[in-house]
């Protein structure tokens, strides 16, 4: 036992190029149905936006220095894929694993258990940068968009979206049913999208949220998107991007190792 | 040449020994069966083999490669049936067979001509593009087995091929399993039906309680312990019997007998001959069939109790 835990301090994934053939494999299935789940996926942020951007719009004429509207787009753009990558790997990734049990089919073909989890996050970080990147082109539509440094952020969501992919994958690995999905969603999900900067500058807030929020993957991901989406370049943009690097390859070993002990027995 | 090798091989998992040290040697082209009750450890065994459970001590080489060095070349020569379908429901039956070749790097076009050779020979070709889900059980363990055969497997692994498959799916499974058997596949099976060990099997191991009882062909292994045939018998309620009394009335042609509540079992070679000297022991019984001897008695008779035959 001492031995294994020894093992799991300097674990190395065994990874290869064949996960993408479990991206391959999800993506396939997302053929299937592309359609019918891209619709209602933006049609949620959607609604924010016309709720809080006209609603509360009218009576926040601007924030620094910009329309509400235009304030809160590009932090719904990375949410709406906060959003569609969290669904993804967790309600998403628990049926096939616990009910279809796909998962255990894999990896008796020459897959490793760390492939499947890899192939899982490398689809939902793609799901984040799709759901992210439509709703992108429907607020660039509207017109809320005013830089084509905007084109940066597809990559961006994709990159925010493996950290957003390997939390998910961590409560995954150790949830004992579909119920306790509620918790991640209130506990995690929820107060980031609230408290991340999406809605208000989180500089306002007390300094103890603030601290919070600069811990979160979510509020690095806003500041970049909605400083490209008003063309104010820096190289605070940089450090941000460089704190969302981090977390994916800090937290890249835990969901292999959690699933890992979770199915192997 | 040996397709798996196990030497002291020994798993244990929450403090429990579900493999106690046991020893085999499985030859290619060899077909080869784990019989056991559920919890016996057979499925524990194979789970070692194809690389899922890891190895707690002693050595496992498959096609001469240790299980814990090279997963993924093994896993790559291997056919693997497992216990519970693990299809993919979202797919249809074609795409089933043609996606787990793509984990196999199997060209796809290979792939497309694998999967409709494969689904004709398991005789479910005019299901190829129906969903998963809407295939009886039967229909479902033949895709399985279909999807284990896509890579050309050197060695088929299956744990329980026929649980919960009613009698005719059962014989269909079993016809396949027995031409593959006789095209020179090497065949790993676990079960514990002993009708399915004598049918597929050319050699076993009994398993109980993570050892092996006895290893041997099931014909042998019905000789050595039982004989040709087997004379049940019904006894009247509590009927004492004398083994000494019944060795001397019956003769040598009752080599062993067994009783299991009010059922004597009479273990023989001369069935004919000890039906003939029943009358001697002078018991009115309420009941009498002379059958062939199968494993079931052996089981019987080494463990001292019934194999679980219900289904899971």
């Amino acid at each position: 036992m001492v031995n294994l835990i020894n093992k799991y301090y300097i674990y190395k994934p065994q990874v290869t190029t064949r996960a993408l053939k479990v991206f391959n494999r999800n993506f396939l299935v997302f053929l299937k149905h592309w359609k019918s789940s891209l619709m209602f996926n933006f049609i949620e942020p959607l609604l924010y936006l016309a709720a809080l951007g006209f609603g509360l719009g009218v009576y926040v004429e601007e924030v620094e220095g910009i329309s509400y509207l235009q304030y809160i787009a590009p932090g719904l753009v990375v949410s709406s894929a906060m959003w569609s990558t969290s669904f993804e790997c967790t309600y998403g990734s628990f049926t096939r694993m616990q009910l279809h049990r796909i998962f255990h089919a894999m990896i008796t073909t020459p897959l490793s258990i760390d492939e499947v989890v890899t192939g899982e996050i490398i689809y939902g970080a793609f799901k984040s940068f799709l759901y992210g990147t439509v709703f992108l082109a429907v607020v660039t539509i509207l017109g809320l968009i005013s830089s084509p440094w905007v084109l940066l952020t597809p990559p961006l969501l994709f990159i925010v979206g493996i950290v957003f992919a390997e939390t998910a994958m961590i409560w995954t690995s150790i949830s004992p049913n579909f119920d306790s999905y509620a918790y991640y969603f209130t506990l995690i999900i929820t107060p980031m999208f609230l408290f991340s900067g999406v809605f208000f500058p989180v500089k306002n807030m007390p300094f103890f949220v603030q601290v919070i929020a600069w811990m979160t993957p979510l509020f690095h991901a806003v500041e970049i998107s909605r400083n490209l989406a008003i063309g104010q370049v820096s190289v605070m943009l940089f450090l941000h991007f460089f704190i969302i690097l981090l977390f994916a390859v800090l937290l890249f070993s835990f969901p292999l190792i959690l699933m890992r002990r979770r199915l192997i027995k | 040449m040996v397709a798996v090798k196990g030497k002291k091989l020994t798993k244990i998992y929450n403090g429990i020994k579900a493999v106690d040290s046991i020893d085999f040697e499985i030859q290619q082209g060899e077909s080869f069966g784990f019989l056991g009750p559920n919890g016996a450890g057979k499925t524990t065994v194979v789970k070692m083999m194809y690389c899922f459970s890891p190895v707690t001590s002693g050595e496992l080489r498959v096609l001469d490669m240790e299980v814990s060095k090279n997963p993924s070349q093994i896993k790559n020569l291997l056919g693997v049936v497992s216990q519970d379908n693990n299809l993919d429901p979202e797919l249809s039956v074609e795409d089933n067979l043609i996606l787990f070749a793509s984990y196999f790097n199997i060209p796809r076009k290979t792939a497309q001509k694998r999967a409709r050779e494969l689904l004709e020979f398991m005789g479910i070709s005019e299901k190829s593009d129906a969903l998963v889900e809407n295939l009886s059980g039967g229909m479902k363990r033949r895709l399985v087995i279909a999807r284990s055969l896509i890579n050309h497997p050197r060695v088929l692994v299956l744990d329980e091929p026929t649980t919960g498959l009613d009698p005719h799916a059962r014989h269909l499974v079993w016809d396949q399993l027995r031409y593959l058997k006789e095209k020179g596949l090497t065949i790993i099976l676990t079960t514990h039906y002993l009708e399915e060990a004598s049918v597929l099997c050319d050699r076993l191991v009994i398993m109980d309680r993570g050892k092996i009882l006895e290893e041997g062909s099931p014909r042998d292994l019905i000789l050595k312990h039982i004989g040709k045939e087997v004379i049940e018998l019904g006894l009247p309620q509590e009927t004492p019997i004398d083994p000494q009394e019944l060795k001397k009335r019956l003769g040598d042609c009752c080599h062993d007998y067994r009783r299991e509540g009010n059922f004597l079992y009479l273990f023989t070679s001369n069935g004919q001959e000890l039906l003939e000297n029943l009358p001697l022991i002078n018991i009115p019984f309420s009941y009498q069939l002379l059958r062939p001897a199968t494993l079931e008695d052996v089981f019987l008779k080494l463990t001292g109790r019934t194999i679980n035959g219900q289904p899971d």
